[in-house]
């Protein structure tokens, strides 16, 4: 592994778990993909074709420097560029918190993926809840923003996410819950900073 | 750096069932093509330009290539890494074989004679240049517009040929509206006095108004509302309204200016068609308009970039294209670029734009 993959791992720690879900030679769709890099990480590592979605302009040209396919489309206005179960994976790394349209991405991401991988800041780890009780809004290291200035708008707990997944009929495969890059076994919801499902269509 | 002809006496059977004994082609080239002879671009050009892609001529030196600020050494597209090759197409009026050219059969030029050609044409063309040239596989082609349009045409008819296809400002085919504008522009030109059915050289005369005219229309297409508005608003050339006919506002007098120009150096046959080759390309056409179908054939990898602002090919016309591509799980990267300036957004400086045809570029392994 080289020096800029650890950093990568060390900067994604959802990013281990989520390579060892993606089998070999698997095709992906990374939406929200940034520069690219987990998708470049997982065609090194698993030798999988993907695709990211990227609105923002600085980003999608970091995504083509680094020789990753990359689609400039809104994935709010839906994904209907994409066919019914065209990828062997959907994933949405780290960017459920920030999407306005919460339950028509995590539906289309189960009609155009075989499989949804989704991860978020859990908003229920026991740091936030004791600086709510303090009176203040969280702020921690997978939570770095401050109320005035966070891109995020819809945050969950691995609870409220797991109530929106038997809403919308989503059936969750695996669950691995971390904080600081280790799994988190007892009390997931208040122990994990970070929360990372494999999901599948009902 | 010079134009170049390159002459070929193997006939050339074209779509609409004429062949042509032999034809020749005028084109340039710019850097070296290197020993692996891997490292070739073609850069097909759209509707008036012509094979002089970049850098001027010794003895004209204000003559710029029309896609300059792109390809050159350090350019986006470098010329000190690629070889570049600039084609004026079968047909047009810049040193090929076209209309102007003596009709074997008759000796006297083809006017009105002359075949309507089509981007398939034009791309079987290109590669009996590529032949000439010895290249085996183009590393790209590039190309905007109807440009974008021959790019994507050689990842079809030469799967194996084209390595990478950049397709900017593009269209799978043209729409309803699309051919109303080329119409009016050619009945501009068809119902001018001076055209004669197109033999106007005989006569020694110029369709003048008519090719005005059509350059007049395209360039109310080339840009949008708004880029036009802020170019020229509603300012006035002479500083009030002169109750008169001839030129009040600014847009009025560049409109004028824009098809002056054009109508002393551009051939109207060629106009007439090059506007139907943009007409008749679909190549979807064949296989019950499944665009996915069609494009199955296609290897290369793509590099798709559309402008928010272009409303001649809208971004959704690319998004068909790359939607097609994704059925087939072709390698494609798309581009929607907010730029201001309409269709001409492709032969504009945009540093989004630039550094990621630059970027992508770099990525080409030789």
């Amino acid at each position: 592994m080289t020096d800029s993959d650890k950093a990568l791992l060390a900067r994604r720690p959802d990013l281990a778990t989520i390579a060892q879900w993606v089998k070999p030679d698997a095709r992906l769709l990374d939406l929200g993909c940034g520069d690219g890099m987990l998708l470049r990480y997982l065609w090194k590592e698993r030798g999988a074709q993907g695709y990211g979605v990227e609105i923002d302009d600085a980003k999608v040209g970091a995504c083509v420097q680094n020789d990753v396919n990359v689609l400039q489309m809104n994935l709010e206005s839906g994904l209907e560029t994409f066919q019914d179960r065209s990828f062997d994976y959907v994933i949405l790394s780290q960017t459920l918190q920030a999407v306005r349209h919460t339950e028509d991405i995590v539906r289309e991401m189960v009609r155009v993926g075989r499989e949804a991988i989704v991860s978020f800041p859990n908003f229920g780890h026991w740091s936030g809840r004791l600086q709510v009780m303090k009176g203040r809004m969280p702020v921690s290291e997978s939570l770095p923003h401050q109320w005035y200035n966070t891109p995020n708008l819809h945050l969950c707990t691995i609870a409220d996410f797991e109530d929106l997944a038997a809403k919308l009929g989503v059936r969750i495969l695996e669950r691995v819950v971390l904080h600081k890059g280790e799994a988190v076994s007892f009390m997931p919801n208040l122990f994990g900073s970070l929360a990372v499902y494999r999901c599948a269509a009902g | 750096m010079k134009p170049q002809k390159a002459r070929f006496t193997e006939p050339l059977a074209l779509t609409c069932g004429v062949t042509l004994p032999g034809f020749e082609l005028a084109y340039e080239t710019y850097g070296e093509l290197n020993a692996a002879r891997s490292n070739a671009v073609l850069v097909p050009h759209a509707l008036n330009a012509s094979h002089h892609v970049a850098g001027t001529y010794a003895d004209e030196p204000g003559n710029l290539g029309w896609w300059d600020n792109m390809v050159g050494p350090g350019k986006p597209l470098d010329t000190n890494r690629f070889f570049v090759i600039g084609v004026n197409n079968l047909g047009g009026c810049h040193g090929s074989t076209g209309p102007m050219s003596p009709n074997p059969a008759t000796g006297k030029p083809w006017g009105g004679e002359f075949p309507v050609v089509t981007v398939e044409d034009w791309v079987q063309a290109q590669a009996r240049l590529a032949d000439h040239l010895d290249i085996e596989v183009f590393a790209a082609v590039m190309g905007g517009s109807l440009g974008a349009m021959q790019s994507l045409q050689w990842t079809l008819a030469f799967p194996d040929r084209i390595r990478h296809a950049l397709v900017i400002a593009a269209a799978p085919k043209l729409s309803a509206q699309n051919i109303a504008f080329n119409e009016v522009a050619r009945q501009a030109i068809t119902t001018d006095p001076d055209f004669h059915d197109g033999h106007y050289y005989e006569h020694g005369v110029v369709p003048r108004m008519g090719l005005r005219l059509a350059r007049m229309l395209g360039h109310i297409t080339y840009l949008s509302d708004d880029a036009m508005m802020e170019k020229f608003g509603r300012t006035l050339r002479s500083g009030s309204l002169g109750f008169n006919f001839d030129i009040d506002f600014e847009i009025e007098s560049y409109l004028r200016y824009q098809g002056d120009k054009f109508s002393t150096y551009f051939d109207a046959n060629t106009y007439l068609r090059i506007t139907k080759a943009l007409d008749y390309f679909d190549p979807a056409a064949g296989f019950g308009e499944d665009l996915s179908a069609a494009m199955a054939r296609a290897k290369a990898a793509f590099l798709v970039i559309s402008f928010t602002s272009d409303w001649r090919f809208a971004p959704a016309r690319s998004r068909e294209i790359v939607r097609a591509l994704l059925d087939n799980r072709r390698v494609v990267s798309y581009l929607e670029i907010d730029a201001p300036h309409g269709h001409d957004a492709f032969l504009m400086e945009d540093e989004r734009y630039m550094n990621a045809v630059r970027a992508y570029f770099g990525n080409i392994e030789l």
